[in-house]
């Protein structure tokens, strides 16, 4: 069973990579659905066993490496942790694999997107349920590869192949960090085993590198990988290009799963972070940064993925700064909550984007709702969720932040309240754009188009309203468990919490208004939305020109097709409103500060210091060698008189010589 | 006598020898004196590779000591004799030359179509040095092999290369000649100092404090180059480009190993002094090495160009790895040595067979492959991956070890070795996008084949050796684990010896 929940879906992945060529795609197809469904039975058999009953298990498999000391094993490690991930990414990639039936049913090689999505799983699953820090790595490294693939999928679009790359590299920075902290952590503790280092983090907490405390400097270098990972403020350039992927993949990887592997690293090396207050302090600005940052470039989007890509990364911050006020727990209940309501907003944009011809700008759509109804319901639903509206999956785990963040006192803490408070406005705010631009108002998509406007297949819708169901009930079930009164058997010591650390109670004894504000604040936020897209939809663009350099340069709502069908980037109209539609320039100035220079020195270190400078001297001695020889053969005249002469100049020469030496 | 019960270190040298005899003896037209020699060369080196799989076999893991050793009298009144063996430094080595001779005679199948008769031989004769650089333990005749493997290479890149072939080949036997000379010296000192050049005697042996310097240079003068480390590597890749495929595996693949192995089995041991006293030099070398040859190959447009330059990146890692002088510096150094005597080799391999079918290396040439040939993109993709240091796959062992070692000594290298991890991603995955994905542009590249069944037969063991020394690189590791070990002990012993001394 343990085993099992992981290596069924390497097994579906090898099936239909290697052999789907001979099976044929729909056998393929379904050979890795049967796989991930067995994985998906296990997976929940684990969550009852090691969750619910209280018994972590770590099955280990073989040694990886043994070399003077250090000690890396292949081995499940099952905790409660763990085994929440497990079900989780088990659960919801088993319902992606199945809308992914229908929704890559055109697709030419749907056998080598079956066979991504498998080994992604299977990676994703190694990476939650490592017991050391270097198969953590495997998995994070391999969830890269596999999210590298999926982007790249339509690899003859060569905007995927740049949002590929850009991930895998972006991704990359922060693996550096985490290679650093694992070597960090390898020198002070003798061991990368999680069993190992935990219970000596004590002993270590005065230790000093470099003159900087040791546990600080390893909990900042993890964090910074779990940026590039998670997509924090900073490292965050990769994820809004990653939908470039079929939208499965944006369901799956950049919504449910990968993009919350750094939390989940937060979370599983808390021993550490509790010991280690400034680095704390760090994740909470950074997750309240992204999480304010993210929701106000969602306001402006105008691509569907996009927009709940920018949602993505600003939840993916409140996770943050939930872990950084020392809230572990509701940090991973929000990542559970999170899971089923992203994934079910995603999916059912694909649903969108599937009935709208591949059309992915809202600005040309409008006007559906009554043609694809079950689409609309589930999307209520998702959006419901998102924006923390009670009752809903998202009320829960959102106001647990909340609350948190207020309750733990700190001047960052606070920051993280209020940041957490606006960007919860923004979140009902650009949710509810999102649902009134897509489905109401006139249609402004083509004739054409809007005939072909159909309601998904059941193979799609199937998973759609599972996950609708997810997204209405996780909240109000789980609460209790994740953060409630059965809080510390559910974790039964899988999250360390320090002594003074008593967030978890002061999180239920704020003053009363604290709960009710992020609601009042959605609300707020709808309201706001259907004043400006549903009641007055020329203010949008008014208000845009007002705050643009360059106001002729927004476009207007009523997109005229020809404009911009090909013309995928938008042009830049200044002002606020164009720092927030080109995303604070961060593509840009990356741009100017890295890739440029490092290209232009790869040619000045090509160019001068490899061929000239570096070959220049052999070079240069061969021609040297060349002309001394033609001189030497000029010499050699043949004539007798000219020997003769030089033998008597040289008789004179070694004769006064000897006189002189003598 | 040793654990074979037979001279198996000098069969496995010379059997090849008499492979190329053979060769020389075939009469006959043209098309059969081919056939004829290729299909005995490749018996040869399989037969080779099995016969060194013995080495595998019976190897003890346990003891650091020199195994299978042979020795004869050569010249006893100059203290030089004919002595060879093998430890846990050494052996994987040989096994490594010998697994790639066949695989390298099989690649040159159809792309040798001139002298095949000659090619054959050239191969031949170079396992044979190869093998016998790697076991030799007298440093007369390691200088001999060392210095004769030039002498095959020379002539594969010469006559069977590309059209600078010529430019290439004496920049290669210049370049490295040139380091030798100066490690003649050094031998001629040792062997002045104390009477005997056999190995396991040299390493009883103190060498002078003042004298380690110029030792030291002078080997460094000669294993930097065939490293080769920054700024001497500009003959790699001129040396790359221009060889035929099979010269390239077996000029990344060993070639580039003997002078890190001349680190391990010659500086290290007999210098201990020097070799602390100059380590911080070698980190900043290989450190400037890693970023600046990794950018290097950013900007290249020659696949063959770029490969060259990852390996000048690669083996910077190797050499930060082997004056860490630790435990996990050193393991991981030879680990990244045989991982991408695997990995540049199975790369090498992938250019070539893009170029048997369309006769360019040009990057910008290509575009689209994916599309037709999916077999050979996900071959190349794997291997791509393995060279970016993906975890599970065969590099990423060596790198994690060097750099978990590097932090011990000074974290800044280990951050300079570390930046080599986002460098790499960037001009591999460059160099797949442009070769792999986009657009077809080109009409011929429609008609292209996918991977022949023989070159599925090429691939295979480089598939499942990059697959194994991922997942369970313990196998390779056990090996040198006790003679690491015992490096370790004697450098520091010697040092703390010194120490004492000196007060």
């Amino acid at each position: 069973m343990f085993v099992g929940a992981i290596f069924f879906p390497l097994l579906g992945a090898t099936i239909s990579g290697l052999f789907g060529r001979w099976l044929g795609d729909r056998l393929a197809q379904w050979a890795s659905v049967l796989c991930m469904v067995l994985a998906a039975v296990c997976g929940v058999l684990a969550f009852g066993q090691v969750a619910l009953g209280g018994h972590p298990v770590v099955q280990p498999i073989w040694t990886w490496m043994d070399v003077g000391g250090l000690e890396v094993s292949w081995a499940l490690r099952y905790d409660t942790l763990s085994v929440v991930m497990v079900a989780m990414v088990t659960f919801i990639s088993t319902l992606i694999h199945l809308y992914s039936v229908g929704y890559m049913s055109h697709d030419a090689t749907p056998a080598r997107f079956f066979a991504y999505l498998s080994l992604f799983t299977f990676m994703m699953l190694m990476l939650v349920t490592a017991d050391n820090l270097a198969q953590l790595f495997f998995g994070w490294e391999g969830v890269g590869l596999a999210s590298y693939l999926l982007i790249g999928y339509w690899y003859d679009r060569e905007s995927a192949n740049r949002a590929a790359m850009k991930a895998f590299i972006v991704n990359r920075v922060g693996d550096v960090f985490f290679m650093l902290g694992l070597a960090l952590t390898y020198y002070v503790f003798g061991s990368i085993e999680f069993a190992t280092i935990f219970p000596a983090v004590e002993a270590h907490t005065n230790d000093l590198f470099l003159g900087v405390n040791a546990v600080e400097l390893i909990a900042v270098l993890l964090f910074l990988g779990a940026c590039g990972k998670s997509a924090q403020l900073g490292l965050h350039t990769w994820l809004p290009d990653a939908m470039e992927g079929p939208t499965p993949v944006s369901a799956l990887i950049h919504a449910a799963t990968m993009v919350t592997a750094g939390v989940f690293l937060v979370c599983r090396m808390s021993p550490v972070f509790e010991y280690a207050p400034t680095a704390k302090m760090i994740v909470t600005v950074v997750g309240a940064s992204t999480a304010f940052f993210a929701a106000t470039i969602g306001c402006v989007q105008n691509d569907i993925k996009r927009v709940i890509a920018y949602s993505t990364c600003s939840q993916l911050g409140y996770m943050f700064f939930a872990a950084g006020v020392g809230a572990y727990q509701v940090a991973m209940f929000h990542l559970f909550t999170h899971a089923f309501f992203k994934a079910l907003l995603f999916l059912s944009a694909g649903s969108v984007i599937h009935a709208m011809s591949d059309e992915q700008d809202m600005r040309r759509m409008g006007g559906i709702w009554t043609k694809i109804p079950v689409t609309y319901a589930v999307m209520w639903i998702g959006n419901l969720a998102l924006a923390g509206i009670p009752f809903f999956a998202g009320y829960y785990s959102k106001d647990a932040i909340l609350e948190a963040a207020y309750a733990s006192h700190g001047g960052a803490g606070l920051y993280a309240f209020v940041m957490g408070m606006i960007a919860a406005f923004l979140t009902a705010f650009y949710s509810w754009r999102l649902l009134i631009m897509t489905f109401h108002g006139a249609p402004r998509a083509d004739h054409h188009t809007m005939e072909h406007v159909h309601e998904s297949p059941l193979v799609m819708l199937v998973p759609l309203l599972l996950l609708a169901v997810g997204a209405v009930l996780t909240g109000y079930i789980f609460a209790p468990l994740f953060v409630g009164e059965h809080a510390h058997d559910f974790w039964h010591g899988a999250i360390f919490n320090g002594a003074d650390n008593h967030v978890l109670h002061a999180m239920h004894e704020v003053p009363e208004w604290v709960p009710l504000a992020p609601t009042v604040m959605g609300v707020a936020g709808i309201a706001l939305a259907y004043l400006m897209y549903m009641v007055a939809p020329g203010l949008p663009v008014r208000l845009a020109q007002m705050f643009s350099a360059r106001p002729q340069l927004v476009r207007a709502l009523p997109l005229i097709p020809a404009e911009g069908a090909e013309q995928r980037t938008e042009p830049d109209p200044g002002g606020l409103y164009g720092f927030l539609l080109k995303k604070w320039y961060f593509d840009e100035l990356y741009d100017a500060i890295f890739v440029q220079p490092a290209r232009r020195l790869a040619d000045i270190f090509w160019k001068t210091g490899d061929a000239r400078i570096i070959d220049g001297m052999p070079n240069g001695a061969a021609d040297l060698a060349v002309q001394v020889s033609r001189g030497a053969v000029r010499i050699q005249t043949g004539r007798v008189a000219n020997y003769a002469f030089a033998m008597i100049i040289g008789l004179v020469v070694f004769i006064s010589l000897f006189l002189i030496g003598r | 006598m040793n654990a074979a019960g037979f001279p198996l270190l000098s069969l496995v040298t010379f059997l090849p020898l008499a492979g190329a005899l053979i060769i020389m003896s075939v009469r006959g037209d043209e098309e059969v004196v081919a056939r004829n020699a290729r299909w005995t060369a490749l018996w040869t080196s399989l037969i080779v590779f099995l016969l060194s799989l013995i080495l595998w076999a019976r190897f003890d893991q346990s003891s650091a000591a020199f195994q299978f050793e042979e020795k004869l009298a050569w010249l006893p009144e100059f203290g030089v004799g004919y002595h060879m063996g093998v430890d846990g430094i050494s052996v994987l080595f040989v096994l490594l030359s010998t697994a790639l001779t066949p695989l390298c005679i099989l690649a040159s199948w159809e792309a040798i179509g001139t002298r095949v008769r000659e090619y054959m031989i050239a191969f031949l004769v170079l396992e044979t040095m190869m093998v016998g650089m790697f076991a030799a333990l007298d440093f007369i005749v390691f200088y001999v092999f060392f210095e004769a493997v030039l002498i095959p290479m020379f002539l594969i890149i010469g006559v069977w290369g590309g059209p600078r072939r010529v430019y290439a080949a004496f920049k290669f036997f210049l370049y490295t000649l040139l380091g030798s000379v100066l490690m003649l010296l050094a031998i001629l000192y040792l062997w002045y100092n104390a009477g005997t050049t056999d190995i396991p005697e040299l390493f009883a042996q103190a060498v002078p404090r003042s004298a380690q310097t110029w030792i030291f240079f002078a080997f460094l003068a000669s294993f930097a180059v065939k490293v080769p480390m920054w700024p001497v590597h500009t003959w790699l890749p001129d040396a790359h480009v221009e060889a035929p495929t099979a010269g390239s595996v077996i000029l990344a693949g060993v070639l580039l190993k003997m002078g890190a192995y001349g680190f391990l089995r010659f500086t290290l041991p007999l210098l201990p002094e020097a070799t602390a006293t100059f380590a911080p030099l070698i980190f900043v070398l290989s450190v400037v090495a890693v970023v600046y040859t990794s950018l290097v190959a950013l900007a290249q447009e020659d696949m063959k160009k770029l490969i060259a330059y990852s390996s000048v990146a690669h083996m910077g890692i190797v050499t930060i790895g082997i004056f860490t002088l630790n435990q996990q510096g050193l393991s991981g150094a030879l680990f990244t040595m045989l991982a991408h005597g695997v990995v540049s080799g199975a790369l090498f391999l992938c250019v070539g067979v893009l170029y048997d079918r369309v006769h360019s290396r040009e990057i910008l040439r290509y575009g689209g492959v994916a599309g037709i040939m999916p077999a050979y993109a996900m071959v190349f993709m794997l291997f791509t991956m393995a060279s970016v240091g993906l975890p599970g796959l065969a590099n990423f062992v060596g790198e994690f070890l060097v750099i978990v070692g590097a932090w011990k000594v000074n974290p800044w290298v280990a951050f300079g070795a570390a930046t080599g991890m986002v460098l790499g991603a960037g001009y591999m995955l460059y160099l797949y996008r442009r070769v792999s994905f986009g657009k077809i542009t080109r009409d011929d590249l429609r008609m292209l084949l996918d991977l022949s069944p023989r070159e599925y037969v090429v691939f295979a063991p480089l598939i499942v050796l990059t697959l194994w020394m991922g997942i369970y690189p313990q196998s390779f590791l056990s090996f040198f684990e006790v003679s690491v070990a015992a490096l370790v002990q004697r450098h520091e012993a010697a040092l703390g010896a010194a120490r004492l001394a000196g007060m």
